[in-house]
C-alpha cells in the first residue's frame, strides 16, 4: 500500500477535529506508519473466495418493537454538558471555517 | 457574510441555451412512535432535551437497536416507489463533526440501501391549456437514516449561524427514522423541470400520506427537499438522443427547501443563475445553496471541500437487515390505492369536470374535500369553501392551502358544519361567508361565530310575510307586472324584502312568498 504521508497525517488530524504540534505530526507520520506496516502484513494472507465480513457472528434482523421507553429526565441528560443554558446543550460557535 | 447578488439570466433565454438536468433528494420523517435506534418517544414540540437516552446521546457504551416498525415503513415506502428490495444490507456510520449530532457520524446506509431502482409517474399539470403530462421520476435509492438534533444560535445579529457567538441544541430530534429517497438525474423536462420538481415533490407527499407512514408536514419539516441542478448545452429537443449525448455539467445543490412552491421556485432560479455564470463564459461551483422564501433565491453556501471525507464503514453495533420475501410480498399487499387511482375514483363519485379537478388539484385541496365530504358535505359544496376565501387567503399568505388552513384552525369539519348551517337555512349564502370569515380570523366553530356575531336568519314567518306585504304596498307598479306573468320582476321586489329584513332572511323564501301572495306561485 501507498506510504503515508504527513499530508495525510493532517488531513486525518483536521478530520478528527485533534490539534497536531508540528513535531507531533512528524512523531505520528513515524507511528501510525508501522502499525500500516503491521497491519498490512495480514492483507498477504489469501482471502480468494472469502466474503468479507463486518460482523463477528453470522444473525440478522435484530429489532425491538415501536414502544416507547422512559427518557432520561433533562437534568440528567445535560449532567455530563460542560455548560448548558436554556435546558439546551451549549457547544462552541460552528461554522467558523465558512 | 457575503451578500453579493447573482446575476441571472431571463427563464427563455437560459432555456433556448441550455437543457436543465435535476436531481431531488428528500427527506421523511416517519411517523413512528420511538426513534430509530432506540426508544425515546418522537412526540413533536416536547420541552428541550425530555427525549433523549445514552443512544440518542452518543454516550459510550450505549448499544442501539434497530426500530422494527422503521424497517417495515421503508419496505413498504420502498414498494409504493416500485424498487426492488435488498435481500439483505447493512447501516453504516457516516462521520462528521457537527454539534446537532453528538455522535459525531450518523446512523445511515451507504453502498447498500433497503430499496433501490424504482419509479415514480408523477402528472404535471398542464399550463396555459396544455395537457396534462406524464413524467416518470427515476427513484435511484430509498434508505435508513437518523434526523439530527435542532441547533438555537445566540449572539450575532438575527439567530442566524453566522456571527453566533454559540449554539445551544436540542437533541429530542437526533435519531428520528428519516428516509431519504433519491432520483436518478432527471432529465427531459426542458422548460417544465421547475414544474416537474413541484409535481414530483407533491406526488411524493400524497403517496406517503397514503401510506400512512409519515405526516408529511413540509413547513414544519417532517419532509424536506434538496434540489440538485445541472445544465448542458442545448442540442436538441429536450427528449432527444442527440440531448441525451451531452454529459451532464457540475451541479449545484440547494438546501431545505420547504414547499411545494419553494421547489419549483428554487430550480428555477437555479435554471437563469447557472445559465447566466455559463454564458459569462464562467463556471459553476460544487457548492450547497440556501433558498430564501423571501427573495426567491438562492445564495452560496458551504463549498465542498476535504470535511466531506465522511469514511463511511459498516455500523458495527447494528446487524444486517435481511427482509425475507415473504414478508415483503405481504408488505406489498398492505399498499393503498395508488393516489393517481384514487384521484380518477373521487372524480368520478364527485362528478367533477376536469376542469373543476384540475382546479382542486392546482389549490392543493383534494385531502381538505374528502375529509369536508366525509364528514357530510357535498362534493360541490366542500370544492366551493375551500376553493373560495380560504385558498385566496392561502394564495396571498404564500402557503399552501393545507398549511394555511392549519395554521387558522379551519378543518374538514368546520366547513361541513358551516354547509350544513346553509342547507337547513339558518344562514344564506352571504352570512355564511361571512361566518368563514369569522373562522378564518380565529373567532371558533361555525357555529360558535354565527352565536357571537348574531348571524341566523328569521325562522319567523310572520315577519317575513310582514315584510312582504309592505314591500309589494310600497310597488305597487312592479307588483301588477309579477300579476301579469312577469315573474323575472320579484327579482327588484326580494331585494327590499332583505333589505326590509336587514338580510337575514332566506331570499328563496321570500321568492316563494311573494310569488304566491301575487298569485304566481
Ligand atoms: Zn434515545
Amino acid at each position: 500500500m501507498a506510504e503515508l504521508t504527513r499530508d495525510d497525517v493532517a488531513h486525518l488530524a483536521g478530520l478528527a477535529r485533534i490539534d497536531l504540534s508540528e513535531a507531533e505530526l512528524d512523531r505520528m507520520v513515524g507511528e501510525l506508519g508501522v502499525i500500516l506496516t503491521s497491519v498490512a502484513q495480514v492483507q498477504q494472507a489469501d482471502t480468494d473466495g472469502i466474503e468479507p465480513m463486518s460482523h463477528p457472528m453470522p444473525i440478522t434482523n435484530v429489532t425491538r418493537p415501536d414502544e416507547v421507553r422512559p427518557s432520561l429526565t433533562a437534568d440528567e441528560a445535560l449532567s455530563g454538558a460542560p455548560e448548558s443554558e436554556l435546558q439546551r446543550f451549549s457547544v462552541p460557535r460552528i461554522l467558523d471555517e465558512d | 457574510m457575503t451578500t453579493t447578488v447573482d446575476e441571472v439570466l431571463p427563464y427563455d433565454e437560459a432555456l433556448a441555451a441550455f437543457d436543465p438536468v435535476m436531481g431531488l433528494e428528500v427527506h421523511v420523517e416517519l411517523g413512528t412512535n420511538t426513534k430509530m435506534f432506540c426508544g425515546c418517544a418522537t412526540t413533536f414540540g416536547a420541552e428541550p432535551n425530555t427525549q433523549v437516552c445514552p443512544v440518542c446521546l452518543g454516550l459510550p457504551g450505549a448499544l442501539p437497536v434497530v426500530n422494527a416498525m422503521g424497517v417495515e415503513s421503508a419496505i413498504r415506502i420502498g414498494l409504493a416507489l416500485n424498487c426492488e428490495i435488498a435481500t439483505w444490507c447493512r447501516f453504516a456510520r457516516k462521520n462528521y463533526f457537527y454539534p446537532d449530532m453528538p455522535k459525531n457520524f450518523q446512523t445511515s446506509q451507504y453502498d447498500e440501501p433497503i430499496a433501490f431502482n424504482g419509479y415514480l409517474d408523477v402528472e404535471v399539470p398542464g399550463e396555459h391549456g396544455e395537457e396534462p403530462w406524464t413524467y416518470r421520476v427515476e427513484i435511484e435509492r430509498a434508505h435508513m437514516e437518523e434526523d439530527t438534533g435542532k441547533s438555537l444560535h445566540v449572539g450575532g445579529s438575527t439567530g442566524r449561524i453566522h456571527g453566533a457567538e454559540y449554539s445551544l441544541v436540542d437533541y429530542n430530534r437526533a435519531g428520528i427514522p428519516l428516509i431519504e429517497i433519491v432520483t436518478k438525474p432527471l432529465t427531459g423536462a426542458g422548460e417544465r423541470a421547475p414544474q416537474v420538481a413541484r409535481a414530483y415533490v407533491a406526488a411524493l407527499r400524497d403517496l406517503l400520506k397514503a401510506l400512512d407512514v409519515s405526516d408529511v408536514k413540509m413547513e414544519q419539516g417532517s419532509m424536506r427537499c434538496d434540489v440538485n441542478l445541472s445544465l448542458r448545452p442545448k442540442a436538441g429537443e429536450p427528449t432527444s438522443p442527440e440531448q441525451a449525448a451531452v454529459p451532464l455539467g457540475t451541479r449545484s445543490e440547494t438546501k431545505n427547501v420547504n414547499s411545494l412552491r419553494s421547489v419549483e421556485r428554487a430550480v428555477r432560479f437555479e435554471i437563469c443563475r447557472h445559465a447566466a455564470v455559463l454564458s459569462n463564459g464562467g463556471s459553476i461551483v460544487q457548492e450547497t445553496r440556501h433558498f430564501h422564501e423571501d427573495t426567491g433565491a438562492t445564495t452560496s453556501g458551504r463549498i465542498k471541500s476535504d470535511a466531506d471525507d465522511y469514511r463511511y464503514f459498516p455500523e458495527p453495533d447494528l446487524v444486517p437487515v435481511a427482509p425475507s420475501r415473504e414478508w415483503v410480498e405481504e408488505l406489498r399487499a398492505t399498499l393503498p390505492e395508488n393516489p393517481a387511482e384514487h384521484r380518477r375514483r373521487l372524480q368520478t363519485e364527485w362528478g367533477y369536470s376536469d376542469l373543476e379537478m384540475r382546479d382542486v388539484l392546482n389549490a392543493g385541496a383534494l385531502d381538505l374535500i374528502e375529509r369536508t365530504v366525509a364528514a357530510g358535505a357535498s362534493a360541490q359544496s366542500a370544492r366551493k369553501w375551500w376553493l373560495g376565501e380560504p385558498s385566496r387567503r392561502a394564495n396571498t399568505e404564500a402557503l399552501e392551502l393545507v398549511a394555511y388552513a392549519d395554521q387558522v384552525g379551519l378543518t374538514p369539519a368546520y366547513v361541513a358544519e358551516l354547509q350544513s348551517m346553509v342547507d337547513a337555512k339558518r344562514l344564506n349564502d352571504k352570512m355564511a361567508r361571512q361566518v368563514l370569515e369569522g373562522v378564518l380570523d380565529g373567532e371558533g366553530a361555525p357555529t360558535a361565530v354565527a352565536d357571537a356575531r348574531g348571524l341566523e336568519l328569521v325562522q319567523d314567518d310572520g315577519a317575513l310575510e310582514a315584510a312582504v306585504a309592505k314591500v309589494i304596498e310600497g310597488n305597487p307598479d312592479v307588483a301588477d307586472k309579477i300579476r301579469d306573468g312577469k315573474v323575472q320582476a320579484a327579482g327588484a321586489l326580494i331585494g327590499q324584502v332583505m333589505k326590509e329584513m336587514k338580510g337575514q332572511a332566506d331570499a328563496g323564501k321570500a321568492r316563494e312568498l311573494i310569488l304566491s301572495t301575487l298569485g304566481e306561485g
